[in-house]
């Protein structure tokens, strides 16, 4: 009876153990966003920063007591918008010709780099972009700089691709292989029964992908910030404007900012983070949309 | 050469690696008839129907050796696949209409060889889909899922879909081994009807499926034709021992 009752009590300690094992998770979440929310918001709340004039302001002069973000929203927009535009063709056509054309071992090779990139550091990234193709687009560009929302773009777009290429692949790879024969046996070519068959039949998966590069691309700052530029004011016109992503802004003031002015760097958290939760209840949503049909 | 003859095999020997799948399969398919393969899982009959229509094409290693004559012509050789396709279609096991509308799924083949023609294509929706006895059940609903259908609708479909690209044989592999009795009767009377205008080369488990619709059945073993006779000689007084063996029951 008493060995069967501390049997019993063991197994209630290590399940607690568990237990508190899985809410370390829970808890940093928790406590990351009370934190950020609770600074960020303080300006607003006790008045010392007028919020309207933070979200719409197209000028960050923390020495004029001039703190507006709307520059950095469309930067952050635009430079994410761009990178899906570009790299998401890209990593579904690599998808398509990683499971469904490339032979076995070249498939695996392409696959096997793939996932190397997705193990790149982000700063390597950045290195990579400041020292390739930030010249590049200098020579093409009519600015004297080449840090640019097109070095943004650019360099994002090579950064989503395994998020993307690697979620399609699998989401392609699961669509039945009787589909593939229907098609065949109705006399489609390969080509067709990829575009009119196979992609349909993964779109949610492919989706689901993108939104979550999306969500790669919008919460980048390490390797953006050695490439955009980082302007102190103005929304970008063109592609070769420098732009300043709200990421960025954080990253690079955080270390000295004081009073007001750091505060104000917790509120573009905020703004960062109601992004990113947008983004992350469209995924779930997908995903169930998915379970459910 | 006898011109009824739609496909003549000569000396066909199939691989899957090492494994031989297929030997020396000679055999000579006659025009609108329906002729059945019959034998144990296993015995190479699917194999066959699939090289009819090459999609053996699809899985690697596969290798293959002698004639596959389709109206005299090699289909191993130097031809357009895709025209075979076409001219040679295919049911499968499992109903597989793709997860797009009934309408969708019928204009696809026709849409692949470059029908455009928003009348046209109506036009054979609705010819192909009464040919396959399921207009009257489906006319209503023809921008649905193809997916809502039932197991029975969802063959006839594929049926349906296969004739709207008017072929010359039609091939299936164990149609209605996914579906319940009723449905099964629906999909048998249809192939009935279906022989006057297309030869039907179909692989069933079930002889009394063979008995009831083929003008000719073939006994698979092992990977050889052990004998290809008139389905009523097979059946009641077939030549050779094995073949009795296995429709009486006592093995397979």
């Amino acid at each position: 009876m008493q060995a069967i009752k501390r049997k019993k009590r063991k197994e209630t300690i290590i399940e607690g153990f568990f237990l508190i094992c899985a809410f370390v998770a829970v808890i940093s979440v928790l406590a990351i966003t009370v934190f950020v929310f609770f600074n960020g918001l303080k300006p607003f709340i006790s008045n010392s920063y007028p919020i309207w004039d933070f979200l719409t302001g197209v000028e960050w002069r923390p020495g004029s007591n001039m703190y507006g973000i709307f520059y950095m929203i469309v930067g952050s927009i635009y430079a994410t918008f761009g990178a899906i535009l570009i790299g998401v063709p890209v990593a579904i056509l690599t998808a398509v010709y990683i499971s469904e054309l490339a032979g076995s071992r070249l498939g695996k090779m392409i696959r096997f780099a793939v996932e190397l990139l997705a193990g790149i550091p982000s700063v390597l990234y950045g290195v990579f972009g400041l020292g390739i193709i930030v010249p590049y687009v200098l020579k093409i560009s009519p600015m004297a700089q080449g840090e640019s929302l097109l070095a943004t773009i650019l360099v994002l777009a090579i950064m989503i691709l395994p998020t993307v290429v690697s979620i399609s692949e699998t989401s392609i790879s699961a669509v039945p292989k009787e589909y593939r024969e229907g098609s065949y046996a109705l006399g489609a070519s390969k080509i067709q029964t990829i575009f009119k068959v196979v992609l349909p039949a993964a779109r949610s998966g492919i989706m689901t992908g993108v939104i979550l590069g999306i969500g790669r691309a919008i919460g980048e700052t390490m390797a953006v910030m050695l490439v955009c530029g980082n302007p102190i004011a103005g929304i970008p016109t063109s592609l070769f404007d420098q732009i300043r992503p709200l990421t960025t802004n954080i990253a690079l003031e955080m270390g000295y900012a004081s009073g007001v002015h750091q505060e104000l760097l917790y509120s573009t958290g905020v703004v960062l983070f109601i992004f990113i939760m947008i983004i992350n209840l469209a995924v779930n949503k997908l995903v169930k949309a998915k379970v459910g049909s | 050469m006898d011109t009824n003859i739609k496909f003549n095999t000569k000396n066909l020997d199939l691989f899957y690696g090492d494994f031989q799948a297929l030997k020396s399969i000679n055999m000579e398919i006659r025009e609108k008839e329906v002729t059945a393969f019959i034998g144990p899982s296993g015995c190479g009959k699917s194999t066959f129907l699939r090289c009819l229509n090459r999609m053996n094409d699809l899985i690697d290693c596969v290798k293959i050796k002698g004639e596959i004559l389709f109206d005299g012509k090699d289909i191993n050789g130097p031809i357009d696949v895709i025209n075979l396709r076409t001219r040679v279609g295919m049911v499968f096991q499992k109903p597989n209409p793709f997860p797009m509308s009934i309408y969708e799924n019928i204009a696809y083949g026709p849409k692949c060889q470059g029908m455009k023609d928003k009348n046209q294509l109506d036009a054979l929706v609705k010819e192909s889909l009464t040919k396959a006895a399921l207009w009257d059940e489906v006319k209503d609903r023809l921008n649905k899922s193809a997916l809502g259908l039932s197991g029975g609708q969802q063959q006839r479909l594929c049926i349906a879909r296969t004739i709207a690209m008017n072929p010359e044989v039609i091939l299936m592999d164990e149609p209605t081994s996914a579906l319940d009795p009723i449905a099964t009767a629906k999909i048998e009377d249809l192939m009935s009807s279906l022989k006057k205008d297309y030869t039907i080369i179909i692989v069933t488990h079930s002889m009394q499926q063979a008995g009831r619709i083929s003008d000719k059945t073939a006994f698979f073993l092992m990977g050889e034709v052990i004998e290809f006779n008139e389905t009523p000689i097979i059946f009641t007084n077939p030549h050779d021992k094995r073949t009795e063996d296995y429709i009486t029951g006592r093995f397979g």
